[in-house]
């Protein structure tokens, strides 16, 4: 799993490496039963303080993308697909609202917009 | 007083005794003296048992004292500038101890210090006093993550968002302030350039 934390960013530090996890898990980079560096050591390898990594950890549980063992650690949690298609649909979503407004701004009308997503779609095998 | 290491800045450490004389005269006051953690913790910091104190460089009695303060089982750990006067390799070395010394959890390692270099990689929480006065006392990575340095153009500084300065310069060519506030300065002038600060440029800030 690749955590970068990027200095020039204004994305807090908790935020970054929650999402780099949740896309790690959602790439099946992590699978369900995978173990998590422990909190010490995460924290010490990207230099940030124990307190994020925890935040970090608990947030994930929240989501239902780890699951914590006391003594053991953290781990992926056992596959809820549901859960994963919802949050990759949502991020379909996201880059689709991105994507209108990028249209919109350069004055690409829906018409436009849809011929090219039907010839990109056929292209992207 | 079993469950608590110190390491003091200035020399509770007899000049005229070897460390191996030290090491009896302290061991023996300690309830859960760990011989082995000692031994291996003078091997890792390369230290000659037999060596009287009064040659060892700055580095090595830091370097002693902490090895004393870690081998019997402490819990939490009272530093005054234990890093100060050590070269950045010397420091790595002992922050790497300290990192290794919490593990997990149940371990506190509280110091004071004015390298704050090291506070920027190493810290959890941080406690800034200034003239017997706490200025701030901040999870360190919520700080970072708060206080940014913004350079942009002054007459986008309307009075709600100078508030939201800790300290700003403006001058001809434009203003560059410390906020503790970027998400909403971020929000009111997206066009403004920001940066991370570290934490001497916000303590300095503060000042």
């Amino acid at each position: 799993m690749n955590v970068t934390i990027a200095n020039n960013s204004t994305v807090p530090l908790y935020q970054q490496i929650e999402d780099q996890v949740k896309a790690a898990i959602l790439k099946e980079e992590l699978r369900a039963g995978d173990p998590l560096p422990s909190i010490r050591q995460f924290a010490n390898d990207l230099q940030v303080s124990v307190l994020t990594i925890r935040r970090v950890y608990s947030d994930l549980e929240a989501e239902g993308f780890v699951v914590s063992q006391a003594g053991l650690g953290t781990f992926v949690a056992e596959s809820n697909l549901d859960l994963l298609l919802d949050a990759k649909r949502r991020a379909v979503e996201k880059k689709m609202v991105d994507l209108i407004k990028v249209a919109k701004s350069v004055k690409v009308t829906k018409k436009e917009l849809l011929e090219m997503m039907q010839i990109l779609y056929e292209e992207e095998r | 007083m079993d469950r608590l290491g110190v390491v003091f800045d200035e020399g509770y450490l007899y000049d005229s005794l070897s460390m191996h004389e030290m090491t009896e005269l302290v061991s023996g006051a300690y309830m859960h003296w760990d011989q082995a953690t000692y031994e291996d913790l003078m091997k890792r910091f390369d230290l000659v048992e037999q060596q009287r104190i009064a040659g060892l460089s700055k580095g090595m009695r830091m370097k002693y004292a902490l090895t004393l303060a870690l081998s019997h089982h402490a819990e939490l750990l009272i530093m005054d500038e234990p890093t100060s006067g050590l070269d950045p390799l010397v420091r790595k070395e002992v922050i790497e101890m300290l990192s290794q010394f919490l593990g997990d959890g149940g371990k506190g390692v509280f110091y004071s210090t004015h390298i704050t270099s090291d506070l920027d990689k190493f810290a959890d929480v941080l406690v800034f006093i200034h003239k017997g006065r706490i200025v701030f006392a901040k999870d360190k990575d919520k700080l970072l993550d708060t206080h940014y340095v913004v350079k942009g153009n002054p007459a986008d500084l309307t009075p709600e968002l100078r508030d939201l300065f800790v300290n700003l310069q403006v001058n001809d060519f434009g203003f560059k302030g410390l906020t503790r506030d970027v998400r909403r300065v971020k929000a009111a002038i997206p066009t403004a350039v920001f940066e991370r600060a570290n934490i001497e440029s916000i303590m300095l800030a503060y000042v």
